[in-house]
């Protein structure tokens, strides 16, 4: 957004596009990466312990879904919806497939090396089904994601940062952020075992499992040390450096905004950047001891209903012009 | 793989003599596939299936369930076009071209050639492909057609032919671009000792030319291409060919028409539009206009282009040349409109609204290729020898219906190129079309696309109909071999 010439405008469509491209890439490794760390977790547990699948699909929001369509959530039907179920708008088949479906609407603007390592990912789940990943489910999870992380790289790499750039990013940093949230959020409320097991070593594992679900664990242990669910909640919510941490998605995605309107920062020029602005701001100040005095299903609540009204602003702002010139500026 | 046991079967072979001794232009590249080791050729044919795969290099099959893709077969061996054939060519495309344009100009202002008598005005007037609303309007330099995809085809006397000029919206040259990268990706050492003439300049002399015809003169005229979406069957190569200009893909919801021009809606509003490379038929183009359930045009886009206010390309209205009844008065176009005879010939071509040319078409349907005035793809078409008695009283009853859409050619023996069929290889029928850019000048691509009809026997090269495709090398004027 420096000076020079001025670049090639973005069609509101292609802006969508990209938007949701990169929402799906995050959403289908969010959902790789917490199945990989789900079945890690089964191992560890106690004998005794029944396998739990079903926090994991309410980590995706759906499982009025699930439930209308699967009589229980063994393992295999849970890993059948979360990763294969195309009827399932956010498996990872669908996901990678929506993902593939906007990239191909706008080859033009992504570098063909993006488009060949979508095209690559969704050619991979293709061939794919339950049956063939049963016994090697770890392997499949990390394909996934590595295959996601390659996409974002790629991403980084080939694609100018430019508009659809920070468009790519806005859509990438929103989803990361309402998927840690709903980590979070799952492991308070469904995993949480009766009082006489918090401090024990099956509670540590399962925190330990929740931080590796976001990647986070080793950094954890650097920013904190000892495991404690009040630092691994500070670290998730309001760690500023921590690439999946909340606080940390919404300053980038802030940035985004800013950089495609060319607003200064800690200004707003339209909807989506004040509803951001504010949300990150109160990050920032934010203390893990308050928010979780005053409730953290709440907050995480209130979280996730506030970047909803971002996104929905987003699509005003930027993705929805009206019909006729004449109507929109002289 | 050895050629030893080819056998080219009385079909005129562009690698091979009729005696079976190589041409000259081929042998190189004859001994160069011969000296691969045993099942190299296999290999790079399956690595030549992945890349296309894996770039997502498809197309849509109409018909099939919602958004089957298939990638386009290809086959590893070239077809080459030698120096002086193609100087022939280029220069009968130049000539053929520069005439259907004045043609075209013509019908939409003086109707000279109407009134001279030299083509009957029923035949035009009577053209699905006339557009009334294009009479009058001039486009800048005259031009109509700014993109053509000529289809070209040799006959067993080893003569091109012209077998229809593709004005409207001709696709395919992605492929042309394509195949190129993909044989020096997989197969390099193929191209060693030869000089074979680039092809990538092609988006770029496509960009110039579109600029040139902006009608607001500044620096950086706006350049867009209109797609129908990416359920189209040509939408890669859309896509392809915006990525490779650098301009926007834009469909029809993305635009909108004011009393000012045409305009994009974009994330910081709406911005002008100067040319529109269109890759929507002229029926889908305007719902104004045209056809009134269009959903993939701009409503009011017409009225923009007549105001002058934006370019099309290639222009409305040029359809009326693509009409195979009004092909059939090309050569006479050329001697009017150039004084010259037409250096590549057309197709002998009976006219079933002709009565003694449909009495002679119904005598001989077994014989004769059929096909419908305004259809492409291969469809609406009847290939005599390869039909049933069925299918020819079906078409006879067509053609009676309405022979104004009819026309009939000779069946022709399509050239023939070594094509990897399993583990050997086989002769099977080729055309070629070469693409023809038409600005201030005229430019083209040295190559085009070699469609290949990979069934055993067929003649039908059309990819919706399960032909495939090869590179086309055009040798440099040194003759090539060093």
């Amino acid at each position: 957004m420096t000076g020079g010439t001025v670049s090639q405008p973005l069609l509101s469509r292609v802006a969508d596009s990209v938007y949701w491209m990169a929402r799906y890439i995050e959403r289908a490794e969010n959902v790789a990466r917490v199945i990989g760390v789900n079945q890690k977790l089964m191992l560890d547990l106690p004998s005794g312990f029944s396998d739990q699948w079903q926090p994991i699909v309410d980590t995706t929001g759906d499982r009025a879904i699930f439930l209308e369509r699967y009589p229980a959530a063994s393992r295999e039907n849970v890993l059948q919806f979360l990763a294969f179920d195309q009827d399932n708008l956010n498996s990872i088949r669908s996901c990678v497939t929506a993902a593939r479906e906007n990239a191909r609407s706008v080859r033009e603007t992504i570098s063909s090396e993006m488009w060949e390592q979508i095209n690559s990912l969704y050619l991979l789940m293709a061939g794919l089904e339950f049956r063939k990943v049963e016994e090697q489910l770890a392997q499949f999870c990390t394909q996934v994601r590595m295959a996601c992380h390659l996409f974002q790289g790629i991403t980084s790499v080939t694609l100018s940062h430019g508009e659809a750039w920070n468009f790519i990013r806005l859509g990438t940093m929103l989803e990361r952020a309402d998927k840690t949230t709903r980590i979070l959020d799952v492991k308070y409320f469904i995993l949480l075992p009766s009082v006489a097991d918090v401090g024990t070593p099956y509670d540590d594992i399962q925190w330990s499992a929740v931080l590796k679900s976001v990647s986070g664990f080793e950094m954890y242990r650097k920013r904190h040390g000892r495991i404690s669910p009040d630092r691994i909640v500070e670290f998730l919510l309001l760690d500023a450096d921590f690439p999946r941490a909340v606080r940390y998605c919404l300053g980038q995605a802030d940035q985004a905004l800013h950089n495609i309107t060319g607003a200064p920062n800690a200004t707003y020029s339209c909807a989506s950047e004040r509803r951001s602005g504010l949300l990150r701001s109160e990050l920032d100040y934010a203390q893990v001891d308050s928010i979780i005095q005053s409730g953290l299903h709440e907050f995480f609540d209130g979280l996730q209903s506030r970047m909803n009204t971002i996104d929905e602003c987003i699509r005003g702002d930027f993705f929805a012009l009206p019909v006729y010139a004449s109507a929109a500026e002289g | 793989m050895q050629f030893a046991s080819y056998d080219s079967e009385n079909f005129y072979d562009e690698m091979f003599e009729a005696d079976g001794r190589p041409r000259p232009h081929a042998k190189l590249l004859l001994e160069i596939v011969e000296s691969l080791s045993d099942g190299q050729l296999l290999r790079y044919k399956q690595a030549a299936e992945r890349m296309l795969l894996q770039m997502g290099i498809t197309f849509n099959v109409y018909g099939d369930s919602a958004g089957t893709e298939r990638i386009f077969p290809f086959d590893l061996i070239p077809r080459i076009v030698p120096a002086d054939d193609w100087d022939c060519i280029e220069r009968g495309l130049k000539q053929r071209v520069h005439a259907l344009n004045a043609f075209i100009d013509d019908i939409y202002h003086d109707q000279k050639i109407l009134k001279d008598g030299v083509i009957p005005a029923d035949v035009i007037l009577s053209a699905a492909s006339y557009r009334k609303q294009c009479q009058g309007l001039n486009p800048p330099y005259r031009v109509w057609c700014h993109v053509t995809g000529t289809d070209l085809v040799r006959n067993r006397d080893g003569k091109y032919y012209v077998l229809e000029d593709n004005l409207r919206v001709p696709s395919g040259v992605s492929y042309v671009l394509e195949n190129r990268d993909v044989m020096k990706h997989i197969f390099p050492a193929v191209f060693e000792g030869l000089s074979v003439r680039p092809v990538t300049g092609y988006p770029g002399h496509l960009l110039e030319m579109l600029e040139s015809i902006a009608p607001r003169q500044h620096d950086e005229p706006r350049v867009v291409l209109l797609t129908p979406g990416i359920y189209n069957s040509a939408y890669f190569e859309h896509s392809y060919l915006a990525q490779q200009m650098g301009v926007q893909l834009v469909e029809g919801r993305d635009l909108t028409v004011d009393g000012r021009g045409v305009f994009m809606r974009t994330t910081k509003g709406l911005e002008r539009v100067d040319v529109i490379y269109r890759r929507i038929d002229d029926d889908f183009l305007d719902p104004l206009a045209f056809r009134a359930d269009s959903l993939l045009g701009v409503p009011g886009l017409m009225a923009a282009y007549e105001a002058g206010k934006v370019a099309l390309a290639n222009a409305p209205g040029n359809g009326v040349a693509d009409d195979k009844v009004i092909y059939a008065y090309v050569p006479e176009m050329i001697r009017y409109y150039e004084g010259a005879d037409p250096i590549l010939p057309n197709v002998p071509t009976y006219l079933c609204w002709r009565d003694s040319d449909r009495a002679y078409v119904l005598e001989h349907l077994a014989e004769l290729v059929v096909k419908s005035a305004n259809e492409s793809g291969g469809y609406g078409m009847l290939v005599g020898p390869h039909s049933t008695r069925e299918q020819q009283t079906d078409f006879a009853a067509k053609i009676r219906a309405n022979p104004r859409n009819f026309i009939a050619q000779p069946t022709l023996a399509l050239s023939r190129v070594p094509t990897i069929v399993g583990d050997h290889f086989e002769g099977r029928h080729v055309d070629l079309r070469p693409y023809v850019l038409c600005g201030k000048e005229i430019y083209v691509v040295p190559g085009g696309l070699t469609r290949v009809a990979m069934k055993k026997g067929s003649l039908v090269v059309n990819s919706s109909q399960g032909g495939g495709s090869k590179d086309t090398w055009v040798l440099g004027a040194e003759g090539g071999a060093q």
